[in-house]
């Protein structure tokens, strides 16, 4: 059992604030990941999390228990830090037993808890060798192998992945979604990549400037983001903005005009907006479709072939806007091309960039991560 | 031969003749030990039937060994000392920085730059009244302030150079400040530690200002020693030559076996 509670956490460093009243749940065996563009203050909620940084006012509660003025180490959590850390005077078995080793664990226990560890992650070859000789793969494994060790009932990871190359990564994020099965642990992981964000994570917190903006599911944060920070962060090509101009809202959504002057009725909930208001209509690149009657158009400026999809980006009057079409789609640089959408696939923008609440949930906002995966063998769950 | 070859030839030939002019002093101290005090004077020269009358007459006149031991006794006590004080000082520098750290290393190092004469008066009467005069106590206490500075500039750089994250990993995994420092910074930073320390016992050993005026009898070191051979009137030279090269002896044999350590420590934080 670990839960986590933040509650209005806030740190400064001199007059700086970097985090800026940070509420958080995270439950039991979740795995939650902070994402944000770099500089945000990720990986100082982290460091606030661990104990390696104090926070300058608010609540860090784990089962209740209020643990600010607890050291790191009586926190019960385990860190893998972005550079792996590991002592590089010592062997693997060492690194991986340094914190029994100072709890004062007998060796042969130590060495067990090292070897059941070293089981779990393929490192028992591994463990008579100095960092120095590891693969960049081998020592992050050996980071979380120490983690494991520690027996935890929080693991924090701080970018574990990003020293590693792109083929590694995958295999990496792969392994840790089995792991976090396996040990059945509540891990809080940081990322600026919300692909790894996106296939990890039971809950995403959006992180920016210090401050929470969205908490939810990969999937709710795709199709509804609170907000235009969120919708741009999330998904990858970004959302496209177009500027629309509201003409009226009834039950069935919210009418806008498009640019070129067609109009379009986005199923959002538009009390309070007046008529004739500037708003942002969101877009999704992978949700435009090629069409010979679409209410968009404009001129392909440059082509990517993919193979199974084609990236089109299209020079509009307002600005350009990335199109994903089919693989096999004739059309050349230059092409006038003309494009729709589905008016369900459209999120609305005030121009405070808070977006205007769908009137349709999207049904599979509510999937945990589990029902994505096949069942582990021999884990509980 | 070809440029790069030239160009080698000149740095080697050029290495040499420093080298040689470094050490031809040395060389002709060592020779002079070995002459009559009438040979010493004479018109320099290579050749002369070599004597250890000088070597017999030195050690007649002063006990070489009780020298020796203050040297040793003074030079290892002050940089045990001075690392002592400095492994903690440097560490929170390194670690825990604050507004004043950058302000506070200058400021030590700056010390250095007033001559030692200047305080020569107040630190006499000091240990005058303290009874520290002429203690191997009281030069250890002194060699300590001396190169505390630079001990503790050259901890903080070697320190800086350790990623941080090691040692939080190490707070993460239940280590206490103490144990911080005993299995992680100092096993790490040993290369950059040893460095320091013989640089520490090397500067004390030749140190001649402090020990030739805090000192008389009782705990004067090898410095005072070869001091007291030079005299106002009468043949001096080749005992005190043969007093010198006796005095260097110890801390060149020392220099000479920990040169690759002083190397490797020097240049540790550029070749990791
Ligand atoms: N020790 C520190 N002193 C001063 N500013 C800091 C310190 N640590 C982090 N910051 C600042 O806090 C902000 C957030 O940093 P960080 O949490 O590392 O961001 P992220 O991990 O999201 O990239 C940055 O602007 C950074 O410069
Ligand atoms: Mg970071």
């Amino acid at each position: 059992m670990a839960t986590l509670q933040l509650k209005n956490i806030v740190k400064q460093f001199g007059d700086i604030q970097v985090i800026k009243g940070v509420d958080l749940d995270v439950n039991d065996k979740e795995f939650v990941v902070f994402v944000g563009p770099s500089g945000c203050g990720k990986s100082t909620l982290l460091r606030i999390i661990a104990g390696l940084e104090n926070a300058t006012s608010g609540d860090i509660t784990i089962d209740g228990r209020r643990i600010n003025d607890i050291g790191p180490a009586e926190r019960g959590l385990a860190m893998v830090f972005q550079s792996y850390a590991l002592y590089p005077h010592m062997t693997v078995e060492d690194n991986m037993g340094f914190s029994l080793r100072l709890a004062r664990v007998p060796k042969a226990e130590r060495r067990d808890k090292v070897m059941a560890a070293a089981r779990v992650l393929q490192l028992e070859e591994l463990l008579e060798r100095k960092p120095k000789a590891l693969s960049g793969g081998q020592r992050q494994r050996v980071a979380i192998g120490r983690a494991i060790v520690r027996n935890p009932s929080v693991f924090l990871f701080d970018e574990p992945l990003s020293n590693l190359d792109a083929a590694l990564r995958v295999q990496m994020r792969i392994e840790l979604a089995r792991l976090h099965d396996e040990l059945n642990a509540t891990m809080i992981y940081v990322t600026h990549d919300q692909i790894e964000a996106m296939t990890m994570a039971d809950k995403i917190v959006v992180l920016q400037k210090g401050e929470v903006e969205q908490v939810g599911s990969p999937m709710e944060l795709y199709h509804h983001p609170r907000n235009r920070f969120v919708a741009g962060f999330i998904g990858s090509p970004t959302m496209n903005f177009l500027p629309v101009e509201f003409q009226d809202s009834t039950h069935e959504g919210v009418q806008v005009t498009l640019p070129g002057g067609k109009t379009c009725r986005v199923p959002v909930d538009g009390t309070g907006v007046s008529v004739a208001t500037s708003l942002e209509l969101g877009i999704r690149p992978e949700h435009l479709n090629l069409q010979e009657d679409g209410p968009l158009s404009g001129r392909i400026q440059v082509i990517e072939r993919l193979g199974g999809a084609t990236s089109l980006y299209v020079q509009m009057d307002t600005g350009m806007v990335t199109v994903i079409a089919d693989g096999d789609v004739a059309h050349k640089v230059g092409d006038v091309v003309r494009f729709g959408f589905e008016p369900v696939r459209g999120h609305l923008f005030r121009d405070d960039g808070l977006a205007l609440t769908s009137l349709h949930q999207h049904p599979l906002t509510g999937i945990d991560r589990q029902s994505n995966r096949a069942p582990v063998e021999g884990s509980h769950s | 031969m070809n440029n790069s070859m030239f160009k080698r030839f000149c740095i080697g030939l050029l290495a040499w003749v420093i080298a040689f002019v470094i050490f031809f002093p040395i060389f002709w101290m060592v020779l002079t030990g070995f002459k009559t005090e009438t040979a010493a004077i004479a018109d320099p020269s290579l050749i002369f039937s070599p004597t250890l009358d000088s070597y017999i007459e030195v050690q007649q006149r002063a006990d070489y060994f009780k020298f020796a031991w203050n040297s040793v006794v003074i030079s290892f006590g002050s940089t045990i000392l001075a690392l002592l004080i400095a492994i903690p000082a440097a560490y929170s520098m390194a670690f825990l920085p604050t507004r004043r750290t950058k302000g506070t290393l200058l400021w030590m190092l700056s010390t250095k730059m007033l001559p030692p004469v200047g305080v020569l008066v107040p630190i006499y009467l000091l240990f005058r009244d303290t009874g520290l005069l002429d203690t191997k106590l009281g030069l250890v206490i002194v060699y300590t302030l001396m190169n505390l500075p630079i001990v503790v500039w050259m901890l903080y750089t070697f320190f800086k150079d350790l990623p941080r994250d090691i040692l939080e990993a190490g707070r993460m995994d239940g280590a206490s400040t103490l144990q911080e420092v005993v299995y992680l910074l100092l096993p790490l930073t040993l290369p950059g530690i040893a460095s320091t320390g013989l640089l520490s016992v090397i500067l004390s050993w030749n140190e001649a200002f402090w020990s030739l005026n805090l000192t008389s009898s009782q705990a004067a070191p090898l410095t005072a020693y070869i001091a007291s051979f030079s005299s106002p009137e009468g043949l001096f030279w080749a005992k005190l030559s043969a007093a010198s090269t006796m005095a260097i002896a110890p801390i060149l044999v020392f220099g000479w076996l920990t040169q690759k350590q002083m190397v490797r420590g020097l240049t540790f934080g550029a070749v990791k």
